[in-house]
Order: structure tokens, then C-alpha cells, then sequence
């Protein structure tokens, strides 16, 4: 079988991804292309990539066997790759020390960013921070309120924190606006985006940058097991984390790939951040072509979901076309669905998961319900979910 | 000949440039737009520039993010826009009218769908902005069949090999976007955008209009120096906003009238 190579060297994943961005941002664009297609085999540039991902950010992250819990959930071994443990807390640091190492070579002084739940916005301006670096962070006025711990963060590491008050005030708005900064600073400037979204190379670089995730996996699931897993399971936003661990197991075709959409109230009610779960149209939004929540008109419409991170009407183009030519499956939980998982894995195995990776520990524990004790389900633990405890409380009527 | 290719034609005998204002269709209510369009024309619009509102008008500042919201509040979308520009071909059949939007809401009702309707309606040139050349060869040649322009921007960042690339695929004028920003950012560089212009018009004998940064008349007045259109955007959508219903009208029409006299 040909290995997959997607995208092609426009940035096409099939009839997916792409560059639909005005004609400003051609330029810029092309110019990352090239730094990062110089750099990307670069034993230099890769060498002070893996020096950081090891001192800075503390890799390689460590599989846990939440055995406790799978014996409580009844079925299947549950396995957690602990993004959570990375500096920052979540797998999104993985793709920014990558991307600010390629502004560094590129002489950008000012970083940009958009933050969801805030955790790419953290990871972020850390970076910027340690490289002493502008940061400038955009951020839905809607997220601002829930994220607050995280807006903190950012600030204590000298970033400027921007609410977005247009559209939705989350984070596709805040994409929006990151662009139109980028289109006015060009040429100080190096747009780090947190997600497998936005404009070519976008995609594909941030999958890059997060594969360290699967690649990980790969010899430790070897080491600990003697095999690969049965079914690989990620949350999904934009993607980012689920491309990350996904990417290096898309050639072992044993290997089921999982996942897991926002279905918010559910997706019967409309209220939900679920685009290829709820078979929503193609359209063009942030650069790319995907699957994408909009009315009949082309206008996109709000999202709903209780972690900030997944609340995006669209998905990363990769995910649509591993939708499209089945090589991985794509499901929903609802808010209530994640909560219950989140309460779960603090009680049985004393971590407390990011709500938005509380959707994938949701439907993990579906699936092991249906599955043999010797079968194997590897859960992305993507982040912690220290950042969540406000939203959490709120739901549960308790003031801290 | 196309009807925007007939009109610089028409100036062009008479030394004048195009003054082409921007507006929203739908803003600042649907009931509206029609006698907007009327009465920009009748005080001295060459062409006129009807913008497909969007809810993530990722290229525009906050001026035209706006007047996008004030017409999604009154739930406008294409359907409305084509039935708009029909009801203004009632009593004008001569002045050119270009849509100006982005890609999705085109996609939503599909390229043929789109351009059957834009035929129909009677539009005469579409501007896709996050369509680059590359991504929409397609839906050019589709517009092309039915002798509908495709207008393309160009960025003061745009290279020579991309300058070239796009003059193949367009047609009616070039845009050239006058600062490196969103819409209404800026003041403009006229000297940057001279020389500019003049590498461009080495290239092309299609006309080139400049727009982004127009802001009053006497920005209007260099622009139109060494250009052979100029649009204004956030700078009548401004005065939209800033007028009410009795005086939209009056309001606008004056600015027009201003931004003629400069020109002239």
C-alpha cells in the first residue's frame, strides 16, 4: 500500500484545505511554506526542537493505564497518553515551540496567536516569553469570562490579552480577527496558529509539530504492551491533538481512529459543535475548505459546547478527508456525556482532565463497555483541566 | 464588451475616472438599498460595489464588520442581494454593479447556481476575496461563459510571477488594495501606490482601480491621479452609520457628490 502523503503541495487533503485568504496574505503565506519546508528536515533546526520538547517542555509525556478505571467502567484496558503533564498542561506547546523556532529563524519580533479554552494562548505566550518575543493574544470576549484562570496566565507572562467582542465572541472570531492583525503587521509578524485549520501550510505544520504525540505512542505502546492499541481516541475541536496522535497510526489500518465532536445540548437541538458528526455542508472558512456549521445562506452559525476549546463550527480539512475516505470515525458526547466522564477520572484515578478531553474519556468508556478485557483503547489525554474548575463549580451551584 | 469594460471605455474618451462606492446590500435595512444605489448613481457613481453580507468578514475592519451585522440583523443573504440588484435594473440598465463577498455564501448555493443567478440578475463583475486565482479557476471560467467580470485584488505584498498570474485570470478592472490591512485601515501611501500601479500597468491594459484606504475627497482627488477608478467603502458606510432614515439619503448622496468633484 502507498504510504499517505497528504496534502498535495498546494495543501490539498482531496477537495479539503487549501489557501482561501485575500490576496495580503499570499505573500506571508508563501514565505512560511518555504521557511518551514527548509527547516522541517533540518538536523539544526529538529535538533533544537527535540532539545526543547525534552528540557522545556518535558517530553516525552508518559502513558498511564487507568486500570482502576477501566475496571470500574467494565471491558476494555483504557490507556492515557498524559499530554496534561506537558509544561502548560495541555498537547497544544508541542506545535508552538515548534512555530516560534521557525519565527526565530524568520527574525519575526512579534508573535500572534487566538485562543479558544486558552490553552494554545498559554503555550503561546510561554514561548514568546522565554524568547523574548511580543506576544499579542486574541481571545473571544465570550471566553474571556469562562477562561479567566488562563487569561491570568497570559498576562503573567507579559502577553497582551485582546478580547474579541464581534460575532460569536469565541474562537472563530478570534481567528478572524488574529488575521486581520497579521494582514496589517505582515512583515513584523508570525502568526502561530493553535489548530490543524487556517490556510496551507497551517494544516499540515501543526500536525507535524503535534505527531510527536502518536510517533510517542507508537514505541510506547510497543514497550508496554508487545502491540499497538485496538482504537485510538481524541477529542476534536479544530484537531490538533487528535491529528497529533492520529498521524503516525493513519498506516496501521488494525488501528481504529476515533473522534470525538462537542454535541453540547446534543445534536438534535441544533446546539452543538459537532460539523462532520451532524453531516454539515462543505464550505470556506479560515483559509480553508471543510466541513462547516452554517444556514442555508453560507452564514456560519454559533456553536454551542461547554469546553471553549471545541466550541468551532468547523474542523481541520485532514479530519474531513479522513472522514471521507473512512479511515477514521467521527462521534459526538454531549456537555452532560463529558461532565459525568470528567467527574469520573477525578474520583477513580486522581487527575483532573480538560473538559474538552473529558469528551474523549466519555466515549472511551462507551466503546470499552462493548469491548473484551484484553482489547486496548488509547485515550489522547490532550490537557488538564485546572483551567475548568470555575465552569465546573458553576455547573455544580458551588462559589469557590 | 462587457458593461464595465464599455464604461471605462466611455471615461476614458472623456479623460474622467470611475468613482465606485461601496455599500452593503441590506445595510442599514433591505427596504433601502435599492434607492441607496439610485441615488449614489445619481450623484455621480460610475459603478457601484454591493457587498454580500458575511458573518466572518475576515478581510474587512470594523466599519464594514459592522454594516455585515446590520444586514445579517435583518437576515439578508444572496437571494435578497440578486433580488435587489434586479429591482435597481428596473429604471438603470447601464451602470455597471459588481458583488463584492467571500467564498462561502457562493459555495453554499454552489458556483453554476451562483453565477446562473448573477446572470439573471443582471450583475456584471464578482469579487470573491478569499478566492485567490489558484482556488477558484473553476468558477472564473464559469463567470466567464456568461461574459460576468472577475475582478482580483492585488496587495502592495503581491510579487511580479503573482501580478501576472492574476492579470491572466481577470477581467473587467484589477483592485489594487492601496495598504497592507483590512478595509478602512489606513491612510494610504500615495507614492507606494504610484509606483505600483505603474509596475502593474506595464503588464496589463485592463483598467486599475484602487481601493482600502480612501478616506475623503482629497484622498480621492491623488488617487484618481494615478488610477482609473476609485472605490470608497468604509468611508460611505461611515456615513451610513452615522445617518438615520430620513437623512440617509441626502446624506450620502452629498458625500458622493464631494468625492465627483474631487475626482473630476
Amino acid at each position: 500500500m502507498k504510504p499517505y502523503d497528504m496534502p498535495d503541495e498546494k495543501g490539498h487533503f482531496g477537495q479539503f484545505g487549501g489557501v482561501f485568504v485575500a490576496e495580503t496574505l499570499i505573500e506571508a503565506l508563501d514565505e512560511l511554506r518555504m521557511t518551514y519546508e527548509k527547516y522541517r528536515h533540518d538536523p539544526d533546526f529538529l535538533k533544537e526542537l527535540h532539545y526543547d520538547l525534552k528540557h522545556f517542555v518535558g517530553r516525552p509525556s508518559p502513558i498511564y493505564h487507568a486500570k482502576r478505571w477501566s475496571d470500574r467502567v467494565g471491558g476494555a484496558q483504557i490507556y492515557l497518553k498524559r499530554e496534561d503533564l506537558n509544561h502548560t498542561g495541555a498537547h497544544k506547546v508541542n506545535n508552538t515551540v515548534g512555530q516560534a523556532l521557525l519565527a526565530k529563524r524568520m527574525g519575526k519580533p512579534r508573535i500572534i496567536a487566538e485562543t479558544g479554552a486558552g490553552q494554545h494562548g498559554v503555550a503561546t505566550a510561554t514561548i514568546s516569553a522565554r524568547l523574548g518575543l511580543e506576544c499579542v493574544v486574541y481571545m473571544g470576549a465570550e471566553d474571556v469570562k469562562r477562561q479567566a484562570p488562563n487569561v491570568y496566565r497570559m498576562k503573567l507572562l507579559g502577553a497582551t490579552v485582546v478580547p474579541v467582542e464581534s460575532g460569536s465572541k469565541t474562537l472563530k472570531d478570534a481567528l478572524n480577527e488574529a488575521m486581520r492583525d497579521w494582514v496589517t503587521n505582515i512583515s513584523t509578524t508570525f502568526y502561530i496558529i493553535g489548530t490543524v485549520a487556517g490556510p496551507h501550510p497551517y494544516p499540515m505544520m501543526v500536525r507535524d509539530f503535534n505527531s510527536v504525540v502518536g510517533v510517542e505512542c507508537k514505541s510506547q505502546m510497543k514497550e508496554m504492551l508487545g502491540r499497538q492499541p485496538d482504537v485510538v481516541v481524541a477529542c476534536v475541536g479544530g484537531g490538533s491533538n487528535a491529528m497529533g496522535i492520529f498521524y503516525p497510526y493513519i498506516d496501521l489500518p488494525d488501528v481504529r481512529l476515533i473522534g470525538v465532536e462537542a454535541a453540547g445540548h446534543g445534536i438534535e437541538t441544533g446546539k452543538h459543535a459537532a460539523p462532520l458528526t451532524a453531516n454539515s455542508p462543505i464550505g470556506v472558512l479560515h483559509g480553508n475548505r471543510t466541513y462547516l456549521m452554517q444556514n442555508a445562506e453560507g452564514q456560519i452559525i454559533e456553536t454551542h459546547s461547554i469546553s471553549a476549546g471545541l466550541d468551532y463550527p468547523g474542523v481541520g480539512p485532514e479530519h474531513a478527508w479522513l472522514k471521507d475516505i473512512k479511515r477514521a470515525e467521527y462521534v459526538a458526547v454531549t456537555d452532560t456525556e463529558a461532565l459525568n466522564a470528567f467527574h469520573s477520572l477525578c474520583l477513580t484515578e486522581g487527575i483532573i482532565p480538560a473538559l474538552e478531553t473529558s469528551h474523549a474519556l466519555a466515549h472511551a468508556e462507551k466503546l470499552a463497555k462493548t469491548m473484551k478485557p484484553d482489547q486496548v483503547i488509547l485515550v489522547n489525554l490532550s490537557g488538564r483541566g485546572d483551567k475548568d474548575i470555575n465552569t465546573v463549580a458553576k455547573i455544580s451551584n458551588i462559589s469557590l | 464588451m462587457s458593461r464595465i469594460a464599455n464604461t471605462f471605455k466611455a471615461l476614458k474618451e472623456t479623460h474622467r475616472k470611475a468613482l465606485i462606492p461601496y455599500i452593503t446590500a441590506g445595510d442599514p435595512h433591505p427596504d433601502l438599498t435599492v434607492s441607496m444605489m439610485h441615488a449614489l448613481v445619481d450623484s455621480g457613481a460610475d459603478m457601484i460595489e454591493l457587498g454580500i453580507p458575511f458573518s466572518d468578514p475576515m478581510a474587512d475592519g470594523p466599519t464594514i464588520q459592522r454594516a455585515s451585522e446590520r444586514a445579517l440583523a435583518h437576515h439578508v443573504g444572496l437571494s435578497h442581494v440578486f433580488k435587489m440588484v434586479k429591482a435597481f435594473r428596473e429604471k438603470n440598465t447601464q451602470t455597471p454593479i459588481i458583488l463584492m463577498g467571500y467564498a462561502n455564501p457562493i459555495e453554499a448555493i454552489g458556483a453554476e447556481a451562483f453565477v446562473e443567478r448573477a446572470k439573471a440578475a443582471d450583475v456584471d463583475g464578482i469579487i470573491t476575496v478569499d478566492y485567490p486565482p489558484e482556488e477558484c479557476m473553476q468558477f472564473t471560467k464559469l463567470l466567464k461563459e456568461k461574459n460576468i467580470d472577475s475582478i482580483f485584488l492585488l496587495s502592495p505584498t503581491s510579487e511580479l510571477d503573482r501580478v501576472k498570474l492574476i492579470i491572466e485570470q481577470a477581467s473587467g478592472f484589477l483592485y489594487y488594495v492601496s495598504l497592507k490591512g483590512v478595509t478602512g485601515a489606513a491612510n494610504i501611501d500615495i507614492e507606494q501606490v504610484k509606483s505600483k500601479v505603474g509596475i502593474i500597468r506595464e503588464l496589463t491594459d485592463l483598467p486599475i482601480g484602487v481601493g482600502f484606504g480612501v478616506r475623503d475627497a482629497a484622498t480621492a482627488k491623488e488617487v484618481a491621479k494615478i488610477s482609473d477608478a476609485v472605490v470608497v467603502g468604509s468611508r460611505m458606510v461611515q456615513e451610513i452609520e452615522n445617518s438615520n432614515k430620513d437623512n440617509l439619503i441626502q446624506n450620502i448622496s452629498k458625500l458622493m457628490k464631494e468625492l465627483r468633484e474631487a475626482v473630476n
